[in-house]
């Protein structure tokens, strides 16, 4: 592979700007809100008044009536079908239950997103009532209202264990023997450590634009983190052959998990059938936020032992996430967090369960961290309480047991690359933690000030992924991968491997949008997996196409493929004999004639590292096999608490993250500190806010993330770089960690400020205010 | 329907508009100028902040048939013809843009700052971004560039 190559080429390593960053500070990129086609209607989506019931009657007759409205569609309308990621419990529109309020039941395409939203008001359902449930144990009662009376017959796509009432999935992870090693612990510390639903909250809500052809074909483009996932999905719900359906992405305002799973892409397609022209959805900001998806609430109970001077013997883990109304990617989402539980360190006896669990609100699923943040936040406060009780600085306990390159992760993956010590090293030495750990000096009177640490371990890798690279007769190239970029830089990066593979500027990469008429398929975007999937997909891709154009110049220099070699600049020469060497784009022009057309190098793979193993651990219910490289870092963040108000002040961050290689280091950063604001929000100002089954902030003027005064500048990120071996140029991912550490590091930094130690968040002003006088 | 005429990036544009019709929906609608976005259409975001007589403003806010006479620059008017200005070189720079939905607004913010202080200093800087979010970023670099492009500006 070319991470053997000696020398890194210069597309490799360097902080290049984003390929389509003219268009977006020019205004000229187009996001789907952007696109108009001709004769273009406008779609709405009308959500349940009601968190759970049975809908009686339809009668579409008034919103029909309304001028400018041309089509009313409402569930039975549809062909039957199932929809869900890991478990088949959705529909598009609802045929016969209601399980949330914002639960989509009808839709209406119209001459203007207004006259559209008019007549939603319009469409009469009546409801029978059913008793609700909104809290995960009040769930699992045997009297609580069922939300899915056949669950047990729904399709489900991995080997689902489920049991109790309302539980949709339970993953179980153990090694060693934890009941037994509790004796040999000289301390053990346990808490209970609970955290909110988080709204993605991307700039852009989601969206979509559908058209059908003549011959019944329709195109569907969105903002989507996978365009082979709303093909797959318009398939499913309007019954077309995936044949019959063109999936597009356009420019894409954020996504963070958000814009994982399909939604309103179906919604649109289904409308352009009915009406036979063109219709585009675009949410509102409100309707965004109550009817797609959120982060998962969860309750987790830590339990973890260790030795007098610090080392780690047992950790037991225990965790409820709330699902919502449906399964989406909750199965993943727990499994993976469960998954997560051990943590970075060297532990010898670990059992961690998690379920999933269906309430009558809002569903739940994939966001930046897929489950780790509600772990690492029980986790990483956990450990800090166990430094205190052990008298040991936090730091040092992490230090002490800390993974290392050969170690393996919970259920036997052997971890090859692994730099966290050095991660920890370095944190340690760029935060001064040592002086700002021992004497926290606060800016003024009636402040306090604290530092705390968490680390973190993630994975990339996950599923299925291809590129094709094609050498153009000028002998520059296309690079065609079906992964969306979703504003974090993939496109860029993928560019620059392949640049770098074969030797060549960025600027003579054509980057092809994805398009499932054209692109190869890929599973998606998400898992930190771009950059170390698709990545190393492009780069087997372009060092087939390095080898071919060896082959053929061959015939020209009459020479030994082994003779010839790539040279910066994009020529291939024979090894030795600096003079002769020919343009890629002479090789290029021979190959139309000797070899029938241009030069094509494909790929196809998942990850094909180790797996769990069997004889090790014990795993159910985890709907993975293997997952991919795994990730490490540790995170710091500095505050201050105002002592009258309870409010905090982060003041500084440090988050070391070792990436095997920064392909990009300043799309890494911008990774790495965008995680980390997220982290704050989390931590401090976002959660999003039920009555009954009502979600009663759904706006940014109630939902607060933070703005440019609610964070520090000064945030830190250290690049950590211990090659991958499986790596392009030795790379993993990092774009979920920079979210995963903060709310613990702010937790921790809480406790050495004030002695005060939250267990629940956000940790907002009046919760510390009061945890602070002993009132929590 | 009301008549007005809007001057928009230096052009004139006569059109007939309802009076509840916002200057955004007119830009992306009715000019097809859709590099001002859309994020919360209530004045929270500031994704479709343009500048109206020089100043920063929320067009999801402001009602078009109030704007005639005025001054109206958006995101497609910074730029001298494909040369980006200050700015916009510097957001391409720094890595200030990800997802590039706040960009347009981030800019004309920017823009408006340094025309009217051409040295600010990083907090004053963070200040004048701090109705603009980002939900990319998290503002470090998106403060850099704005910092880089007023160094870059003759005082």
């Amino acid at each position: 592979m070319s991470g053997t190559a000696p020398a890194a080429p210069s597309a490799v390593g360097q902080g290049l700007p984003r390929l389509e960053v003219r268009e977006k500070v020019f205004g000229q990129a187009l996001y789907v809100d952007d696109l108009v086609r001709p004769r273009m209607l406008h779609g709405a989506v009308l959500g349940s008044p009601i968190p759970h019931g049975r809908i009686k009657t339809w009668d579409k007759s008034r919103a029909l009536a309304l001028p400018g409205v041309k089509a009313v569609i409402v569930g039975p309308e549809l062909p039957a079908h199932h929809l869900g990621a890991f478990i088949k419990d959705e529909v598009a529109l609802a045929r016969e239950k209601v399980r949330y309020i914002g639960d989509a039941v009808a839709a209406v395409a119209a001459v203007d997103p207004a006259t559209a939203r008019q007549a939603l008001g319009l469409i009469d359902i009546e409801y029978e009532e059913l008793p609700a449930v909104f809290d995960v144990e009040e769930a699992q009662k045997p009297d609580a209202p069922l939300l899915h009376e056949n669950y047990e017959t729904y399709i489900k796509v991995f080997p689902a264990e489920f049991s109790g009432r309302n539980v949709l999935s339970i993953s179980t992870v153990s090694e060693g023997n934890v009941d037994a090693a509790w004796a040999e612990c000289d301390v053990i510390v346990e808490g209970v450590y609970e955290s909110p639903a988080q709204a993605h909250a991307y700039l852009e809500t989601n969206g979509a634009l559908a058209e059908f052809d003549a011959a019944g074909k329709v195109t569907v483009w969105s903002c989507t983190q996978s365009v082979f996932k709303v093909q797959a999905a318009v398939s499913e719900a309007l019954g077309l052959p995936m044949s019959k359906i063109r999936a597009i992405a356009t420019r894409i305002g954020g996504g963070f998990g958000g814009k994982a799973e399909p939604g309103t892409q179906i919604i649109a397609a289904m409308l352009a059938q009915a009406t036979g022209r063109p219709v585009k959805v675009i949410l509102a900001r409100d309707e965004d936020f109550t009817m797609m998806r959120v982060r998962h609430p969860a309750k987790v109970r830590v339990k973890t032992g260790a030795k007098k001077d610090g080392t780690l013997i047992a950790r037991e883990f225990d965790a409820t996430y709330d699902a919502g109304a449906y399964a989406d990617d909750s199965p993943g989402v727990m499994g993976f967090g469960v998954l997560m539980a051990r943590g970075p360190y060297r532990v010898p006896h670990v059992k961690c369960v998690g379920r999933a669990v269906y309430t009558n609100k809002l569903r739940t699923g994939a966001f930046r961290g897929f489950g780790n943040p509600q772990t690492a936040f029980a986790g990483e406060a956990n450990l800090d309480d166990l430094a205190a009780k052990l008298g040991l600085d936090p730091l040092d306990l992490r230090l002490k047991n800390a993974m290392r390159p050969g170690d393996t992760w919970v259920g036997g993956q052997k971890v090859e690359a692994c730099g966290l010590v050095e991660c920890l090293e370095k944190l340690r030495k760029a935060s001064d933690w040592d002086k700002r750990r021992k004497a926290p000096a606060a800016s003024k009177p009636g402040r306090k000030r604290g530092i705390g640490v968490a680390c973190l371990a993630h994975i990339s890798g996950v599923l299925a992924t291809s590129a094709i690279v094609r050498l153009l007769e000028d002998g520059s190239f296309s690079l065609n991968t079906g992964a969306v970029d979703i504003g974090q830089g993939s496109d860029t990066t993928l560019a620059q491997i392949c640049a770098g593979s074969l030797r060549v500027p960025i600027d003579k990469i054509n980057l092809v949008n994805p398009d499932t008429d054209a692109s190869p398929y890929n599973w998606g975007t998400g898992a930190s997996r771009v950059t170390y999937t698709v990545g190393r997909a492009v780069a087997a891709a372009s060092d087939s196409v390095g080898e071919q154009i060896k082959q053929r110049a061959s015939m020209i220099f009459e020479c030994a493929p082994a003779d010839l070699e790539l040279r910066e600049g994009g020529m291939v020469g024979v090894k030795g004999v600096p003079g002769k060497a020919l343009p890629y784009g002479a090789v290029a022009g021979f190959s139309h004639f000797v070899a029938g057309g241009p030069i094509i190098g494909t790929t196809a793979l998942m990850f094909d590292g180790p797996g769990f193993d069997p004889k090790r651990a014990l795993l159910r219910g985890v709907p993975f096999s293997n997952l991919g490289a795994y990730v490490f870092g540790v995170q710091a963040v500095e505050i201050e608490i105002d002592e009258v108000t309870g409010k905090i002040e982060v003041v500084e961050v440090w988050s070391a993250h070792d990436v095997g290689k920064a392909i990009n280091p300043q799309s890494v950063e911008g990774q790495i500190q965008g995680g980390v604001v997220q982290g704050i929000g989390y931590a401090l100002t976002e959660w999003v806010e039920w009555d009954g089954g009502r979600v009663v902030n759904p706006s940014f003027m109630d939902y607060k993330i933070p703005g440019a005064l609610d964070v520090p500048y000064a945030i830190h990120p250290i690049i950590v770089e211990h090659p991958e071996p499986s790596g392009p140029f030795g790379a993993k991912g990092v774009g979920e960690p920079g979210l995963i550490g903060v709310a613990p590091a702010i937790r921790n930094a809480i406790a050495h400020a004030t002695g005060v130690r939250l267990g629940i968040m956000p940790f907002t002003p009046e919760r510390l205010w009061m945890a602070m006088r002993g009132e929590a | 329907m009301i008549q007005v005429e809007l001057d928009v990036n230096g052009e004139r544009e006569a059109l007939a508009l309802d009076g509840g019709q916002t200057l955004l929906d007119a830009l992306r609608v009715r000019l097809g100028l859709t590099g001002t976005k859309l994020g919360c259409n209530q004045g929270v975001c500031g994704s479709c902040t343009v500048l109206i007589d020089g100043k920063p403003a929320r067009s999801c806010l402001v009602l078009a048939v109030g704007c005639g006479g005025r001054k109206i620059v958006t995101i497609e008017g910074i730029a001298d013809g494909a040369k980006p200005s200050v700015v916009q070189q510097a957001f391409i720079e720094t890595g200030a843009v990800q997802c590039g939905y706040c960009t347009p607004g981030m800019i004309l913010t920017a823009e408006a700052l340094l025309r009217r202080h051409r040295r600010p200093s990083l907090d004053e800087i963070r200040e004048a971004l701090s109705g603009n979010l980002c939900r990319c970023s998290g503002y470090s670099k998106i403060v850099d560039a704005v910092k880089l492009a007023s160094e870059r500006m003759p005082v």
